[in-house]
């Protein structure tokens, strides 16, 4: 199921958050959205997920159009950087919500909620968590359950925001190990934003760099360290000193004409 | 004072009237208080509108007003010939002042900031977040509400029922103007008290007054017991 985002744009006031915006994730990928904090990656996730109302442009699954498709019938599972965890609930009440607020002619019966489940926590490796509360659990576990939850309902295309960003250095480290394992094990697409450049570059398929609401440059992690579109991707992923060089502001003058490079100009050596 | 006079003064057919009035008008204007009391909290809290800040103040408005204030203005405003009354009287026929239905006012008038005033903060730390997590998994609003909001706010919720039902239970000033204290009917328990201290029978105000002591007590400790059962599962963040 591939995600098409198609010249959206989304203001508040005068701030424009995202601007014009296109890209492709495709079946089965793992896509990165990368850009520094404040950038309206977020935005454009939640704009995909049915959170957000763009101002402007379409999003599709799967070739279909579902701009304007209410959030619950999307099927998108979606991450929260803080959990988002139903703090009155277990860990196996949490997992189950999605498949027990189902009409009741589309609800799985009791037995087949418990199998499916324990499947998904089998498949987070937490399955001896079922009936802890989530402030019983570290912050790495509860992302696991938050994604098993997301997972329950069989979502088209996953998404995820900052997914690692509130936890520590190491436990960031192994969970997107960890993360890029089992994408590689059930393959559904997705989509993760992070502003964290070493995550994006490790764990995705391709990563599209976003700079004040625009796209930077779309390729795979090799393509944007080796090849950097632009002065800011080269910046923003500290690779100055052994990356191609630009020209960035610069006036052409002749005879009395004054010609301004807008457009950057790289240096190929 | 022996048992048998004891027990003759707290069973009395007037005295046991009145305590049905005082417990069973206080339990319901709680209640009544608690199904508004979220509503109101709910709107101050989600929605913006023109006057929010007025209305917000405004819910404070018992707290700040002398008790026979609001009594007073109670009974004018719903007295037969009333602002409000008048209307009830001549649509419905429905006699509000000098009833047990005063009464109820009454106590719901000073008991609905108790629950606004303790699901109000509890309210705005439901994340949105939760909600929409909720929202893509495929709840409707009212799943969202029944399963996420609620769990979350019903401690905080049990907590403003229990102060609103013990301030409606001892509550005196605002009451007896509306009620009209007829005997057997519209007559609380704390003018009960009040009339036998008048009389000199200290005894027996005393006697009424132990009743009311224990059976608040044991209320208060079901109600906290209830309380308690509710955030062992709902714990800290």
């Amino acid at each position: 199921m591939s995600i098409e985002v198609r010249n959206v744009t989304r203001a508040f006031g005068n701030f424009v958050a995202v601007d014009n915006v296109s890209f492709e994730v495709a079946s089965g990928e793992l896509m990165a959205l990368l850009s520094p904090s404040g950038a309206g990656k977020t935005t454009l996730l939640r704009i995909i997920a049915g959170l957000e109302t763009a101002d402007s442009g379409q999003i599709l699954f799967h070739g279909e159009d579902a701009t304007d498709t209410h959030v619950g019938e999307r099927r998108v599972g979606f991450v929260f950087q803080h959990y988002a965890l139903f703090r009155h609930m277990t860990v196996f009440d949490n997992i189950a919500f999605g498949l027990r607020v189902r009409p009741r002619h589309l609800r799985p019966s009791r037995e087949q909620i418990r199998d499916k489940v324990m499947k998904l926590l089998k498949l987070v490796q937490l399955d001896w968590l079922a009936d802890r509360y989530p402030h019983q659990l570290s912050g790495g576990q509860r992302q696991r359950i938050a994604l098993a939850r997301a997972l329950a309902v069989e979502p088209k295309v996953l998404l995820l925001d900052e997914p690692f960003g509130a936890l520590d250095a190491k436990v960031r480290k192994e969970l997107r190990a960890w993360l890029r394992r089992l994408h590689d094990e059930i393959h559904i697409t997705s989509l993760f934003v992070t502003h964290d450049q070493e995550e994006a570059l490790e764990v995705a398929d391709r990563v599209v760099v976003m700079n004040a609401g625009k796209i930077e440059q779309i390729g795979t992690p090799q393509d944007v360290v080796e090849r950097p579109a632009t002065s800011f991707v080269a910046e923003f992923l500290n690779l100055d000193d052994h990356g191609p060089a630009w020209l960035v502001e610069a006036k052409i003058k002749h005879r009395g004409y004054v010609l301004a490079v807008d457009k950057e100009l790289r240096h190929t050596a | 004072m022996s048992w048998g006079q004891f027990w003759d003064a707290v069973t009395a057919p007037r005295v046991v009237a009145s305590y049905k009035l005082t417990f069973g008008a206080s339990l319901l204007a709680a209640a009544i208080n608690s199904v508004f009391g979220l509503i109101v909290a709910w709107v101050l809290v989600r929605y913006s509108f023109p006057g929010k800040r007025l209305v917000d103040a405004l819910v404070d408005l018992p707290f700040a007003l002398p008790t026979a204030v609001a009594g007073i203005a109670l009974t004018a405003l719903y007295a037969p010939n009333g602002w409000i009354g008048h209307y009830l009287q001549d649509w419905w026929g429905l006699k509000v002042a000098y009833t047990p239905l005063g009464v109820l006012v009454a106590l719901i008038f000073i008991g609905l900031p108790f629950i606004v005033r303790t699901v109000q903060p509890v309210l705005e730390d439901v994340e949105a977040e939760l909600e929409e997590a909720a929202a893509t998994l495929g709840a409707t609003r009212w799943q969202i509400f029944a399963h996420v909001i609620f769990p979350a706010v019903l401690p905080a919720l049990l907590t403003g029922f229990t102060l609103a039902f013990a301030r409606a239970v001892g509550e005196y000033g605002s009451v007896v103007f509306i009620a009209g204290n007829m005997p057997m009917i519209s007559e609380i328990t704390p003018l009960i008290i009040i009339t036998k201290l008048e009389q000199y029978d200290y005894t027996g105000a005393t006697a009424v007054a132990v009743v009311m002591l224990v059976t608040s007590f044991a209320l208060l400790l079901l109600i906290n017991y209830l309380q308690w059962l509710s955030r062992k599962h709902n714990p800290e963040k």
